[in-house]
């Protein structure tokens, strides 16, 4: 092989690694793109099918339903305009509670209830996660009679 | 009265910043050496105050003096005292008050250690500085006062968030700040260099040090926040890919690929522009990291305070120091040519890919983390980005950049043939390669080919770190501390990869329920809840259960995890049990209570974590020996000019 050969492969092969690794690295990005969803979205079918994405509201109170000694959980997420049932198996977070904004990670259920693999509650009773805070907002706006926590 | 002083003095170390700034600009400008001397005493009065101004905060904190609002809002009389001081940095305002602290620091520590720079460069690094000083002292004044009274005060206080009662999480803030504010220092001498037009391997040796240090108190303090995640969240994860822990991140790679740019400038001249840029980006990710923690743009465990007026103060900052940065690197960067040429194999190209590689780590990373910032600001929707894909674009540039490690290491300057070590590496690999295999296969069972890969890879890399050190001892040569720093962080890196390797491949998790007397099988071990018990902590009331864990009947270990409720803001708090031993962690969280007598609990196996915080550790300590070599300690072209001078300068420093 000549030199000049020689570099042009060099380069072909550097072009197509960089190509690849570009690829991979975005087909990872698309794919982990996780969209954000209200439970009004979810009930009027905005949410996709297939996919995993994550949903924000309030815990309703007195929703909490867990059998004696089971980790099995279910409880209802509610934007104060539609409910959605959120299932989940596990440990919840330390500042899950009744009437507390979460976000679950998951994917909704042929049943029609959301299947979670991730619930997550922060930081203390004053806060809400951005998100959920602004769907409240949202809410909020449209309907000026409902009720609102105060945040 | 205190704390009125302590605001007036932070006015006062403010209104230093301004003729630091100037008289160091201006002075180096047009030559004058008495407005030179004026800046660097403006940085000791500026650190002065500063320090004074901290110590006010952090004495209201001792006295309890819950009329400060900002004391009322983070501590409490029932708070242990090293906590009331860790306090200090517990929130928004006064951590950016420790960040002024540090900032000073770095800045007098210049100043102090410079004696082997020309004045000229001296007192430009301390004007840019001061102007960054001073930019972050507006900020506080003006948005984020921790002076501020409240009336009537508190009868007592809100508590410090119970998260933050923990004694790594009381020494990571300043650690990381150390790291993230020690990158305004390579910043400052990259703009001084750029206003002074000249760029040489004497300006290399002077950053590389400053460089250094910053990057290993960074190193300790992502190090220590990710040990403080694993046993204090509960969720016994080590990294979550979460926007703040990318943000100290980014910083982190940029520092790392600085680090190397600067060995290649320093020793061939080579690199120039790029490392300008490198140090200006490593400034603007932390710039960026603060703005993305302070103005609650991002959902994290760290957004505490959320205000837009903060944000946009930070943003504006970050655009006027990374615009005019930019600015002046576009205005001065032809002048930084260098005509030096390189062979394809040599040293120079190693770390040539080792900078493309980390660049387009962060770059990965940074897109990643700032897209879902981007649609949100534009109404797009909103979305985040889910860990899996910062594991793949962190591991696509990160696989070749290990296997080019070992290599590098080794390759000469200018041309590397490896003639004489070709066979040496070889050698390596293949045991690399053969122990990886056996290792993994006898311990865990092999089931991951890309986890052996990534072994064998970072096996490779710790063989030929210690090639150097052990040659050179046995023919009884010398080793300069900087190429024994540079094998013992490599050596650090590949303890990490394996640690983080194997725990990711090989861990094994479980939540269940169980109850007193029951006992559950996991990962081989058993573990049985004996009781459970009330425990009253100094302001925290608890749930303890004892849990032994046992091996084939024999017991190996007894562990308590609690459930605590901290008493002042009722958050309950997770205290996991863990059994370390070198080669694998048994971490038990307790969950929730499941009602008759019964709780939830998190159960896993880890084996070697240990490693990735070691790994970590060792990786710094990497950097403190490369500090301490002679030659950043001696005077440019001291020892044929001015050998006294030379050696004032070394006892000094």
């Amino acid at each position: 092989m000549t030199p000049r050969r020689r570099r042009m492969l060099l380069v072909g092969l550097i072009v197509l690694g960089v190509a690849s690794a570009a690829a991979f690295a975005l087909t990872a990005f698309q794919e982990n793109l996780l969209y954000f969803y209200s439970p009004s979205d979810v009930t009027e079918g905005k949410a996709p099918e297939n996919r995993v994405f994550r949903i924000g509201g309030m815990v309703t109170e007195g929703s909490f339903h867990r059998p004696t000694g089971s980790l099995e959980a279910r409880f209802v997420l509610t934007d104060y305009a539609h409910n959605v049932t959120v299932r989940y198996s596990g440990v919840l977070p330390d500042l899950f509670r009744e009437g507390q904004g979460v976000v679950a990670r998951g994917r909704m259920n042929s049943d029609g209830t959301f299947v979670a693999d991730e619930v997550l509650a922060k930081h203390d009773e004053n806060y809400m996660p951005p998100d959920v805070a602004d769907t409240l907002r949202k809410q909020h706006d449209k309907r000026v009679t409902t009720p609102i926590p105060a945040n | 009265m205190i704390i009125e002083l302590g605001h007036f003095a932070l006015i006062l170390a403010f209104c230093l910043t301004l003729p630091q700034a100037f008289f160091g600009l201006a002075g180096a400008a047009y030559r004058r050496p008495h407005w030179m001397a004026v800046a660097s005493r403006a940085v000791a009065g500026q650190f002065v105050f500063t320090a004074l101004s901290f110590g006010c905060l952090a004495y209201a904190f001792f006295q309890n003096d819950f009329s400060v609002l900002y004391v009322a809002q983070n501590s409490n009389s029932e708070l242990p005292t090293f906590y009331r001081f860790a306090a200090v940095w517990g929130a928004h305002e006064g951590s950016l008050l420790l960040w002024m602290l540090v900032l000073a620091l770095w800045s007098v520590a210049v100043a102090a250690l410079s004696n082997n720079m020309p004045q000229a460069m001296t007192s430009r690094v301390l004007g840019v500085l001061g102007l960054i000083s001073g930019g972050f002292a507006l900020f506080i004044l003006l948005t984020s006062s921790p002076f501020e009274r409240l009336w009537p005060a508190a009868a007592d206080g809100r508590d410090l968030n119970p998260l933050l009662q923990d004694p790594a999480l009381a020494i990571h803030p300043p650690m990381l700040y150390t790291g993230y504010v020690g990158f305004s220092v390579p910043f400052a001498f990259a703009v001084a260099a750029m206003l002074e037009g000249k760029l040489d391997s004497a300006w290399a040796r002077w950053v590389r040090p400053w460089t250094t240090v910053a990057w290993l108190f960074l190193t300790i303090g992502i190090a220590l926040g990710s040990w403080w995640a694993y046993y204090e969240l509960g969720w016994g994860g080590w990294w979550f890919w979460d926007s703040v822990e990318n943000a100290s991140f980014m910083p982190w790679l940029i520092g790392t690929a600085l680090i190397h740019s600067l060995a290649v400038t320093e020793k061939r001249g080579l690199f120039k522009s790029w490392t300008l840029l490198l140090s200006i980006a490593g400034f603007a990710l932390a710039l960026l990291g603060t703005f993305l923690v302070r103005s609650g743009v991002i959902e994290s465990v760290h957004a505490f305070a959320s205000d837009p007026g903060r944000g946009l103060f930070i943003l504006v900052f970050l655009a006027a120091c990374v615009g005019g940065a930019l600015g002046l690197y576009a205005w001065r960067a032809p002048l930084f040519k260098s005509n030096v040429g390189f062979a394809p194999v040599s040293r120079e190209s190693f770390l040539l890919l080792n900078n493309v590689l980390l660049v387009a780590a962060t770059g990965l990373i940074l897109l990643g983390t700032l897209y879902p910032v981007f649609l949100d600001a534009l109404n797009l929707g909103k979305i985040s980005v889910g860990p899996p894909y910062f594991t793949v674009a962190f591991l696509i540039p990160m696989l070749p950049l290990v296997f080019l490690l070992a290599p590098g290491m080794h390759a000469n300057w200018k041309k590397a043939s490896f003639d004489r070590k070709k066979t040496l590496l070889m050698m390596l690999a293949a045991a690399a390669l053969v122990l990886a295999v056996a290792v993994f296969w006898i311990a865990y069972d092999l089931h991951s080919v890309l986890a052996t890969v990534g072994i064998a890879a970072a096996l490779w890399v710790a063989f030929s770190a210690l090639v150097e050190p052990i040659e050179r001892l046995r023919k009884g040569h010398s080793l300069s501390a900087s190429t024994l720093g540079m094998c013992v962080a490599h050596f650090g890196l590949a303890m990490f990869i394996v640690g983080a390797t194997t725990v990711e491949s090989y861990k094994i998790e479980a939540d269940l329920s169980l109850r007193p007397g029951q006992t559950a099988q996991h990962a081989g071990f058993d573990f049985t809840m004996n009781s459970l018990r009330n425990v009253t902590g100094p302001n925290y009331d608890a749930i303890e259960s004892e849990i032994v864990i046992s091996r084939d009947g024999k017991q190996v270990a007894v562990v308590h995890p609690q459930k605590r409720t901290y008493r002042v803001q009722t958050n309950p708090m997770t205290e996991a049990g863990i059994d370390v031993r070198w080669n694998r962690d048994l971490f038990v969280a307790m969950g929730e209570p499941l009602g008759d007598g019964a709780w939830s609990l998190r159960l896993q196996y880890k084996p070697l974590i240990r490693f990735i915080w070691l790994g970590a550790l060792v990786i710094a300590l990497g950097g403190v020996i490369s500090v301490c070599d002679r030659r950043y300690r001696q005077r440019v072209g001291a020892t044929a000019a001015a050998p006294e001078g030379a050696a004032k300068t070394a006892s000094v420093s």
